[in-house]
């Protein structure tokens, strides 16, 4: 990441930024395409789901320890706002949220006054707005970029509005790939256009959207992922939040365990971000744990997680009301974003 | 810590379950719990201590049960059997319904009962046990309105005497309970020592649920509560635990003639294919061998890995194991609990610690006390000890093969024969292996799925009998009759020896050839006047030996298409319809009566109903709550020996013989005692009808001489009597030994009727494996 705050995390409570500085975690350059093993990737729908239903049952987490893993999830929020209707104004707004997440008062009491969400997430036109908002916070612009969500305008214009948003300041890329490629079976296609996203994104770090919903099979996934980090994508996301079914824990459990794989084999961690659909603080929850016990603790930082969400917000700051009085919240309660 | 502290560690912390209500209601029971006799508690006598064993607190005094409290408890149940029965299905049902009612509304009490008093993680009690027991009340409660209509023809079997283990206390008396209780019977249930709780909890629940007095009885105590049980005077034992226990039971009701289901140990194989999905299977082995620390009967304890894969499995098997919580059962994020006790647990230890292959225990934290680490054992043969030995623990032992051919072959090698898991993403390979597999579960990309609707059982040393499903209701439920004495048939006798035209050496039938007995001895047999007629041939041990190898190397014909079956079934009623006068003439010289004719009419047509049988008797897909097939599948046994009624020669082989074979099994037959000579010229029928060598073998001589060995005999799955109660006791006491299958008459059947043939006989000559199919793109 490029910001260059010097506190520790500890000290604000926050930014997956900051410990990158100290500790930053090597960019996955990517790997020629590798078709022995991507054939070779299998996934079970059934023992898949089974291990995805089961998970909310096997891990719980209750006071000061939920209360700890909501404000991490905060920390891991690309606060997003993607419409068709969105001004400098309503971007503004959304910025002053991710740089205060929660009500004053209550961080203070959880002792995470500088919690901030991850980043923020927005179309390229909004880029500029973002910047100067966050000017400061040591937050991220993140722009989804390659004709989002469907990914089916011109390829040189998908390039270009890579280059485009990089040059307004966007720091994180949110790409979207072409999923006639996977479903055509196209994996050298697939490698291509993620190799030439990843260039058109310089130093701006690169997410992979699959849109998990529109690849027919967990098999399909899990191979499109293993291309996309062979490419050199520094994080794989499932959906654009414009699909039917967005994310889903199988989904999920198929990403994150081709994300070990290559972490295995090749020694770089990409990360992951979930998007659409998670809405609730126990969801939330459930995802730490899945990611926690596939993926292990290293991956429970912003600079390897993230989720894409725009109401999982609300739900947080409710829960964390909870725990700090003891009574049940209201949503009129929390500034809105 | 701080939630600043904890935002940085991300750790788990701790989420325990209350269990004060739990204690709650043990303290409002007295703390002290007498048995369950008649719809009420008696006063606790002598007790003893169950302890948690995750904390050692003790949590209450349990009835040590004395022979007046189990004679009590049957005689209760004696007297509530009959109207309980006449009750009907449909009041049953009533009964039935309202016990899953409230074992829906205490299901946070039983869970935590049971966690508290197993050791099992809460998540497991209260996710699995509870819910499946729930069902299991459900679906029967669903058999009992439909039994009227869909079992005409069948009854309760009276008391039944059901003893269970301590893994799954609950889950286990809902499988014993429900069905026995559907189908009109009563019971007296004792529940192990260590884990009595739920099912006192469960007593509290029929007298909640009006269920009438008597019904329901729990006894409590140790093992030699048990022993009472099955000494007593019941009508059925049904038992779930060792299968050292199991022996001593089948060996104990020898005789007895009442019906035995056994539910014993395994050594589960767990087959992983090089084109599976590997983080899945290794996540299913945490379900498989980690699930309620592996004190589970159908553990996959045995992990069979295709060789090109094992060491990256093992890889990534170890790091899974390393990040297993262990410890306090009754928090919700434990994976392993505590061990039942610290017997178990030492035992555990022992076992493992005189292993001669590479020991990895899973590097998570291990708490002080009743726990044992998550064990994987790799570089084993299949010749090394716990390769063969049940643990009974989290202990997974690991091997590797290389083809299809070899897994089954591996999977194969064990006295056990309970459950298996297959992987594999080739639809080809995991269906090829899943019927080759000597198992009575097989799950196909999954492990430990459970459900009323499907049956559960196993097959060798893993016992016998189903539970749940149709086929469950088997165990239960016997066909209404009154049965006739069966009067001994002797054998005609004389001592005129009248020179014959040509003689005629009668031999025996083994392997497709006739066959000189191995004692070189033969029995003169007279007609009703006394003359000779011929020389039976008396069969030994080691003709024993020998028709069971020839029927042993006669696999082929499990394999054979049921149309094909059916018409070599026909081929011999054809054959035999050729010579029937014969045949009529023979056994009426022989029987010295004069209904041969019609013996051989009815003959031919038993022939022709099997044929009729052979493709159509059909598995069935169970409705168990998945996406997926629950396929229950109609095996044939393998070999049976079948020893046949004396009273008809000809009709009483053939009905023993045409159902085995119908249904894919190779078959030993001991011809009758008395008329031999008609099964010695039964063989040239089989010899010009084109049965493949082995499936058929006959042997002539005395039940009582050859039944021992028979019954003994551990390559023969299961055997069959209906030559009167001597020989009953004989097969069933020796069958202690393998613990095969028994069908063992003692009273006259009516071969002539037909009652001589149809369902029963098809059911006692398959096995049922139920093969677990889930899908999903």
């Amino acid at each position: 990441m490029s910001h260059t705050d010097t506190m520790t995390a500890l000290e604000t409570g926050q930014l997956p930024q900051v410990s990158a500085t100290h500790n930053p975690e090597p960019r996955n350059p990517g790997i020629p395409l590798d078709m022995d093993w991507v054939m070779r990737a299998r996934a079970n729908r059934s023992a898949i789901e089974r291990r995805a239903a089961t998970l909310p049952g096997r891990r719980s987490v209750k006071k000061e320890h939920q209360a700890a893993w909501l404000a991490r999830a905060i920390s891991c929020i690309d606060l997003t706002t993607l419409s068709g209707d969105d001004t400098p104004g309503r971007v503004l707004r959304l910025c002053t949220k991710a740089r205060n997440p929660v009500r004053a008062d209550i961080l203070d009491t959880l002792g995470l006054p500088n919690l901030t969400t991850g980043a923020v997430c927005v179309y390229h036109d909004m880029i500029g707005d973002a910047v100067r908002a966050l000017d400061g916070t040591g937050i991220p612009v993140a722009a989804v970029s390659t004709g989002f969500p469907a990914g089916l305008s011109p390829f040189h214009l998908r390039i270009a509005e890579i280059e485009e948003s990089v040059k307004a300041g966007a720091e994180e890329i949110d790409i979207v790939i072409s999923r006639r490629l996977v479903l055509r079976g196209d994996w050298q296609g697939l490698y291509d256009e993620m190799v030439a996203f990843r260039k058109a994104c310089g130093p701006a770090h690169v997410k992979a959207i699959l849109a998990t919903g529109e690849l027919g099979t967990l098999q399909n996934v899990a191979r499109a992922s293993l291309v996309c980090m062979m490419a050199g994508a520094d994080f794989i996301k499932t959906s654009t939040g414009k699909e039917s079914v967005n994310a889903t824990l199988p989904v999920s459990l198929v990403m994150i365990r081709a994300i070990r794989d290559f972490y295995d084999r090749t020694g770089f961690r990409v990360g992951y971000k979930p998007a659409g659909g998670i809405s609730k603080a126990k969801d939330a929850v459930t995802y730490l744990a899945l990611i926690k016990e596939e993926l292990g603790d290293r991956w429970l930082r912003p600079d390897l997680f993230r989720f894409g969400a725009s109401s999982l917000l609300g739900d947080i700051e409710r829960q964390l009301e909870h725990h700090v009085t003891g009574a049940y919240s209201a949503s009129w309660r929390h500034p809105i974003g | 810590m701080t939630v600043k502290d904890i935002f940085e560690t991300m750790d788990y912390g701790a989420a325990p379950e209350a269990a004060g209500d739990a204690l709650a209601w043990i303290t409002d029971q007295g703390a002290r719990f007498g048995c369950f006799i008649d719809g009420a508690f008696a006063a606790p006598v002598e007790t003893f201590e169950t302890k948690s064993p995750a904390t050692g607190e003790v949590l209450a005094e349990i009835t040590q049960a004395t022979q007046a409290d189990v004679d009590a408890a049957v005689n209760a149940a004696r007297r509530a059997q009959g109207k309980w029965a006449r009750l009907g299905g449909k009041g049953r049902a009533r009964y039935l319904y309202a016990l899953a009612r409230l074992l829906q509304k205490h299901a946070r009490l039983l869970a935590v009962l049971e966690t508290m008093d197993n050791g099992k993680p809460i998540r497991e009690a209260r996710d699995i046990d509870v819910p499946l027991a729930q069902r299991h009340f459900y679906h029967h409660a669903g058999m009992a309105q439909l039994m009227d209509a869909e079992l005409p023809g069948r009854e309760a079997l009276g008391v039944c005497g059901q003893i269970i283990p301590w893994n799954f206390p609950l889950l286990m008396l809902a499988w014993k309970v429900a069905p026995a209780l559907a189908m009109g019977n009563t019971v007296v249930l004792k529940p192990a020592e260590w884990t009595s709780l739920t099912a006192l909890c469960f007593a509290d629940l029929c007298r909640q649920a009006g269920l009438p007095k008597g019904v329901v009885n729990i006894v409590t105590g140790d093992g030699a509560v048990g022993e009472m049980i099955v000494a007593s005077d019941v009508d059925k034992i049904a038992f779930t635990g060792s299968t050292e226990v199991g022996r001593k039971i089948r060996a104990a009701t020898a005789g007895r003639g009442i019906p035995l289901t056994l539910e014993l140990g395994g050594k589960s194989p767990y087959i992983v294919f090089e084109d599976a999905d590997i983080d899945s299977a290794v996540e299913g082995l945490v379900d498989a061998i980690w699930f309620n620390g592996g004190q589970v009967c159908c553990a996959g304890s045995r992990l069979l890995v295709q060789e090109g894969i094992s060491e990256a499995f093992h890889a990534k098997l170890r790091a899974r194991m390393d990040k297993l919580r262990i410890g306090n059962p009754l928090d919700k994020s434990i994976d392993v609990g505590a061990i039942v006790d610290p017997e178990q647990k030492n035992r555990i230890a022992a076992l493992v610690d005189a292993s001669d292959g590479v020991i990895h225990r899973a590097a998570c934290a291990v708490p002080d006390g009743c726990y044992y680490p998550p064990t994987l054992i790799t570089g084993l043969s299949t010749a090394s000890p716990l390769m063969q030995e049940e643990v009974f623990g989290p202990v997974l032992v690991s091997t590797t093969f290389r083809t299809p051919a070899e897994a089954a072959e591996v999977a194969n090698n064990t006295r056990y024969g309970l459950a298996a898991s297959v992987w594999s993403e080739n639809i080809n390979t995991a269906l090829d292996v899943a019927p080759k597999l000597a198992a009575g579960v097989v799950w196909v990309n999954g492990t430990n799925m459970f459900d009323a609707a499907a049956p559960f059982g196993g097959v060798r040393e893993s016992g016998f009998g189903r539970e749940g499903g149709w086929e469950g209701l088997q165990a239960y439920t016997k066909p209404v009759a009154k049965p006739k004495a069966l009067k001994p048939v002797a054998a005609l006798k004389g001592e005129d020896a009248e020179p014959q035209p040509v003689d005629r050496t009668a031999k025996l039938y083994i392997g497709g050839k006739q066959a000189r007995p191995d004692g070189g001895y033969a029995r003169n047999i007279f007609d009703k006047r006394g003359r000779l007629i011929g020389q039976a041939p008396i069969a030994n041990r080691k003709d024993v030996r020998n028709a069971v190898e020839a029927a042993r190397a006669a696999k082929g014909w499990a394999g054979a298409s049921a149309h094909n079956r059916a018409q070599i079934l026909y081929y011999i009623a054809e054959n035999l319809a050729a010579r029937a006068d014969e045949f009529a003439a023979r056994i009426d010289l022989t029987t010295g009566g004069s209904k041969g004719a019609a013996e051989v009419e009815a003959a031919i047509s038993r022939l022709f109903t099997y044929g009729a049988w052979a493709d159509k008797f059909d598995g069935r897909v169970a409705q168990a709550p998945m996406r997926g097939l629950a396929v229950a599948l109609r095996e044939p046994c393998g070999v049976i020996a079948a020893l046949c009624p004396d009273a008809f020669p000809l009709l009483g082989l053939v009905s023993c013989m045409a159902p085995a074979i119908a249904m894919g099994n190779r078959t030993v037959l001991v011809a009758s005692e008395p008329f031999p000579l008609v099964a010695t010229d039964f063989y040239q029928v089989l010899e010009t009808s084109d049965v493949p060598a082995g499936v058929v073998n006959i042997l002539t001589g005395a039940a009582s001489e050859l039944a021992p060995t028979l019954a003994s005999h551990v390559d023969i799955e299961a055997v069959w009597s209906f030559c009167g109660a001597d020989v009953a006791q004989t097969i069933e006491a020796g069958a202690a030994g393998n613990l095969k299958r028994t069908w063992t008459e003692r009273t006259a059947r009516d071969w002539m009727g037909d009652v001589g043939e149809g369902r029963e006989f098809l059911e006692a000559a398959t096995e049922v494996k139920t093969v677990w199919v889930p899908y999903g793109a």
